[in-house]
């Protein structure tokens, strides 16, 4: 390359870097894809108060896990399960000591039509259904909380071939959703909105019948001296992030 | 790392193989005639048709995936066909997954097909013609033979597509062990619950045994066209 040019190109570039508040920072995040809702306005209010700007990335925990560990630049990760970021904290891969559960997810039996789930979830036992979707119990932790609410009820041999799985959350949501499955057990933050049900009929699960689905966070490894990452995962415990997940169909 | 090979995975393995085989055989059905009428008509349908027969090489499989499965569904128009034929609805099923994978591989069968029609020309089909071949008669003793390369090639890429098929299927197909649990959707399986070794293991066997399934179906090919004049 012409050195001249180079320079010129130095010329314009830099103060347009120099236009940007010096303090505020960059922090890219990875975040589970059932997290992604509220965490769009988590990251406008962040910018708001701190000026730090959260580059969001959705998807599944697993795959994060496995670009982390292959050098993928993320700062922060918000993971659907407190496994991974255990996992990262123990491989040296994150930040050790800064892991946090930011949302307690809740699990819903729901279906898209409007009389099928009573409140009590009595359609399990009286069985008048065709397909019941549930998130794959090895890879997501709302599937193995629904194994286990299934268990508790005894109705788990009855109900087995009628189970379809969903490589993830999002895609159990879907296979009720397209009414290929009748009903399914889903996320509250999927279905719920301010507190009522969007559509469908819904029983929402007691919290005895399954462990706390808890979803932790972990700053990183390349967020380690980045202000903004520090700013995010301090934010995401305050008030106002709590509300926002609250809303959102999480409990704190 | 042990070379473990669970139940699951050999019934994931041999379902694997029953889907590819049948999907390959249903496609050479249907995508022979369709890539004929695309290599002879003049029909104004001509480029819309060669369009929706390509856009599944387009459109990404997960959304080609979401769209079957609202298709199949009991609110979509398939579903309700199936329905009222009293098969029920597809969905997480065989029948479901063998529709998804045709739909998936159809370019992959009728291109070189379509192809291998349009390289015989117009002469030979007029020859026969002029020695009173009946144009069915021709089709059959003519321009198949003549488009065997191409027969070869779709059978290799539809086989081998379907064996690598993940999104649609991980859409449509609800992991059910020896109904809709193939081996694609089996290593994502392993991989998203970070089993490395099961992974590595499924994922190699499927690099050798499709690299062996390539070889094979070449050497065949190459021998079919020292036959041909």
């Amino acid at each position: 390359m012409n050195p001249s040019w180079l320079k010129r190109l130095a010329f314009c570039v830099i103060p347009l870097a120099w236009t940007h508040d010096s303090l505020a920072a960059d922090v890219s995040v990875a975040v589970a894809a059932n997290f992604s809702a509220p965490m769009k306005i988590i990251a406008q209010d962040f910018e708001r108060t701190t000026g730090h700007k959260a580059v969001l990335s959705f998807g599944g925990t697993g795959q994060f896990y496995a670009q982390i560990r292959n050098g993928a630049p993320f700062s922060v990760l918000l993971a659907a399960d407190t496994l991974t970021p255990a996992k990262i904290e123990q491989e040296g891969l994150g930040v050790p000591g800064t892991k946090f559960t930011y949302a307690i997810g809740q699990l819903v039996l729901w279906s898209k039509n409007p009389g099928l789930v009573d409140d009590q979830g009595e359609i399990l036992k009286r069985g008048n259904f065709s397909k019941i979707a549930i998130a794959n119990p090895k890879l997501a932790p709302y599937g193995s909380a629904a194994i286990e609410v299934l268990n508790h009820l005894g109705i788990m041999s009855q109900v087995k071939p009628k189970i379809v799985e969903g490589s993830n959350i999002a895609q159990a949501y879907q296979f009720v959703f397209s009414e290929n499955a009748s009903l399914g057990f889903v996320a509250m933050s999927q279905v719920y909105e301010d507190g009522k049900l969007k559509q469908g009929s819904g029983w929402i699960v007691p919290a005895k019948m399954y462990s706390l689905i808890k979803q932790d966070a972990i700053l990183l490894n390349s967020g380690r001296n980045n202000p903004a990452a520090i700013a995010l995962t301090t934010y995401l415990q305050s008030e106002a992030a709590k509300a926002v997940i609250h809303k959102f169909g999480y409990q704190r | 790392m042990t070379p473990t090979v669970t139940p699951e995975a050999m019934q994931a393995i041999f379902l694997t193989l029953k889907l590819a085989s049948l999907t390959t055989l249903l496609l050479l059905l249907i995508a022979t005639p369709l890539a004929w009428w695309l290599s002879q008509t003049r029909s104004r349908w001509r480029a819309s048709v060669s369009a929706i027969v390509t856009l599944p090489l387009v459109l990404p499989p997960t959304v080609l995936g979401f769209y079957i499965l609202i298709v199949l569904g009991p609110q979509g128009w398939f579903g309700q066909l199936t329905q009222s034929l009293g098969l029920g609805v597809l969905s997480f099923s065989f029948a479901g997954l063998l529709i998804g994978s045709i739909i998936f591989s159809l370019p992959f069968a009728v291109q070189p097909i379509q192809y291998a029609f349009e390289a015989i020309g117009k002469r030979p089909m007029e020859v026969a013609a002029t020695l009173r071949a009946s144009p069915l008669d021709a089709f059959f003793t003519v321009a198949l033979p003549l488009a065997k390369p191409g027969l070869f090639t779709a059978t290799v890429l539809s086989f081998a597509h379907t064996v690598g098929e993940f999104g649609v299927v991980l859409m449509i197909g609800g992991n059910i062990p020896g109904k809709t649990q193939v081996v694609s959707t089996q290593i994502y399986g392993h991989v998203e619950a970070m089993e490395y070794a099961q992974a590595h293991w499924l994922a190699a066997g499927m690099v050798v045994f499709s690299f062996a399934v390539l070889i094979a179906l070449s050497r065949l090919k190459r021998r079919s066209e020292r036959v041909m004049p």
